[in-house]
């Protein structure tokens, strides 16, 4: 069923938890080049669905299939050269500097007995850059404030390099500033470089601007998805009413 | 992020004061011996009392006590990561509160070693698939659930040994107390422990890389190509049974399995492909050294290990402390 050239695709995918059902044999497919925003209200299951679609939680029924495999075809590694996933928030137990964090990132492209090469360094450099923390690279990560701390969690996203962003809540703890460059990059990046992403928004406003397709979920199960104008102009005042 | 290369000379300084504590093991005792002769009965066939003494008490002493302070260093580094917490160590899970059990019975039944570390071993067992079970329960298992499943099973132990040395004839208790307290001077072939060491940490080291990724958190190590279901229950295991034959060997000797790893990473960072390796040469000669002290210091009297490892450790472990916290503020 899966078409080339389509990065993530789900099927009859029901997810839920404790209970509550959040979409109904959702039928999703994400080309290179797209930007999918998902919308929702707080609750509304936007998260729990960004889980299942990064194969990190299982779904009630239906199947996720990413590059046309599904994630246990491709396994762990496999899956982690394709996909990417950003973390709603993340606490570090142990200390290490900025570099080293973002390094992390690398895992999936070095065999078991590799360290790390000039190349991974270079390519985590580029990637702090990109975010603006080049010159917090020594810095130790527990120092580090949230919104700092949120663009060193993206720049570990592109020292990893996949082809599909699953980004959620990219947006989270960042000033104004730093919201637009974010969504600015990927933005840029899904245009430019074949890459697609979905991200997690709480803004319709920004969906509308930066994203081609959107999601909405109203957490009862229904959901609605299409082209960002159409989606986003006529249903998007359902979202604030009650 | 250390290079390679850096790590090796790391290791290789940590190699030759692996080495140095067990030359000082050796000579060092009711007889000195000096280092020609200690070479001369290491590698040559020098007879006499000398040749009995290095060969037949210190060399097995010190071995079995390098084996089980790399043992107990390398459990709680592992532990450390699994459970994200870097206050974990090898006993936080009640694996020797299992043991304990075991051994304080063997002593109680008037056993010999080897039924003492049978009986150990086997509770030490015990403590690890209860705690396995029943933090596995429905499913998945979180940090947390595994340790406070950890933490009231070994309370649970705690009271059953409390009850043993109640309950315990006077004149086994001194070998009890001695018992919780860390004691190498029951030890007998070191091969096996020896052995034991090298598979556990032959075993970890491939995965060192992934578990710097679980020490970030299980949903980070997966989303970047961890298995991290199976790497979850290898780390348990290998930790659990490291940590079961280091106790069986020599005792409850704390202090090893939460500050070596600590004192590694202060100094040489949080990679577990250097701090893995580095804290077994760490753990095994901080135990040798404090061994060599335990038996010399009140010579003829033998002090409990534990009590020198926690002497030696915790001032080392304050200082550097001290000293680290100004960096990268």
């Amino acid at each position: 069923m899966a078409r080339p050239g389509v990065l993530l695709s789900s099927s009859g995918l029901r997810v839920g938890i404790a209970g509550r059902t959040f979409c109904r044999d959702l039928a999703l497919t994400v080309q290179p080049g797209e930007c999918l925003a998902i919308l929702g209200r707080n609750g509304a299951g936007k998260s729990t669905l960004l889980s299942v679609l990064a194969g990190l939680r299982a779904p009630e029924a239906g199947e996720v299939l990413l590059d046309g495999a599904s994630y246990a075809e491709l396994g762990a590694r496999a899956s982690a050269r394709i996909r990417g996933w950003l973390p709603q928030s993340r606490s570090e137990a142990f200390s290490s500097t900025v570099l080293e964090t973002a390094l992390v990132g690398r895992h999936p492209h070095l065999a078991r007995w590799d360290w790390e090469s000039a190349k991974d360094a270079r390519i985590a450099c580029q990637a702090l850059a990109a975010v603006g923390l080049a010159e917090l690279a020594q810095r130790d990560v527990q120092t580090l404030s949230g919104g700092e701390r949120q663009r060193l969690s993206i720049a570990t996203l592109l020292a990893q390099a996949p082809r599909l962003y699953l980004l959620d809540e990219p947006l989270a703890h960042l000033d104004l500033n730093h919201q637009i460059a974010t969504l600015e990059l990927f933005a840029a990046r899904a245009r430019d470089e074949a890459i697609a992403c979905v991200m997690v928004l709480h803004e319709p406003g920004l969906a509308a601007r930066f994203c081609t397709h959107a999601l909405l979920l109203f957490g009862d199960g229904m959901t609605e998805q299409g082209p960002c104008q159409e989606v986003i102009s006529s249903e998007w005042g359902c979202l604030e009413s009650p | 992020m250390p290079t390679r290369r850096r790590a090796l000379l790391i290791l290789a300084a940590l190699a030759v004061l692996a080495l140095l504590s067990i030359a000082l093991a050796l000579m060092v005792g009711s007889i000195a011996i000096n280092p020609a002769e200690v070479l001369a009965t290491l590698f040559g066939d020098g007879g006499g009392i000398a040749d009995d003494v290095v060969r037949s008490l210190r060399l097995p002493r010190a071995l079995t006590g390098f084996a089980c302070g790399g043992l107990l260093a390398l459990a709680g580094a592992l532990l450390q990561v699994l459970l994200r917490n870097p206050l974990a160590d090898p006993y936080v899970l009640g694996i020797s509160g299992g043991a304990a059990i075991g051994a304080l019975l063997a002593i109680v039944l008037g056993l010999g070693v080897a039924g003492l570390n049978g009986l150990a071993f086997v509770g030490a067992l015990a403590a690890m698939l209860l705690v396995f079970g029943l933090a596995h329960g429905e499913g998945g298992w979180t940090q947390s659930r595994l340790l406070l499943t950890g933490v009231i099973v070994a309370a649970g132990c705690g009271a059953v040994v409390t009850l043993l040395l109640a309950l315990a004839p006077d004149d086994r208790l001194r070998g009890m107390l001695f018992w919780l307290m860390g004691d190498l001077s029951q030890t007998g072939d070191p091969r096996l422990v020896l052995i034991l060491l090298a598979v556990a940490l032959l075993i970890a080291l491939p995965f060192a890389r992934e578990l710097n990724l679980l020490a970030r958190g299980a949903d980070i190590a997966q989303a970047l190509g961890v298995a991290v279901r199976p790497l979850r229950r290898g780390v348990y295991l290998v930790a659990s049974l490291a940590t079961a034959a280091a106790v069986t060997h020599a005792g409850a000797i704390g202090f090893i399995g939460l500050i070596v790893p600590h004192l590694v990473r202060l100094a040489a960072g949080n990679d577990q492909r250097l701090l893995l390796p580095a804290s077994v040469l760490a753990g095994g000669s901080l135990l040798v050294i404090a061994d060599t002290l335990a038996r010399t210091l009140l010579a003829p009297q033998q002090l409990p290990v534990g009590v020198l490892t926690a002497l030696i450790g915790v001032p080392v472990f304050l200082f550097l402390l001290s000293r680290a916290a100004p960096v990268g503020r």
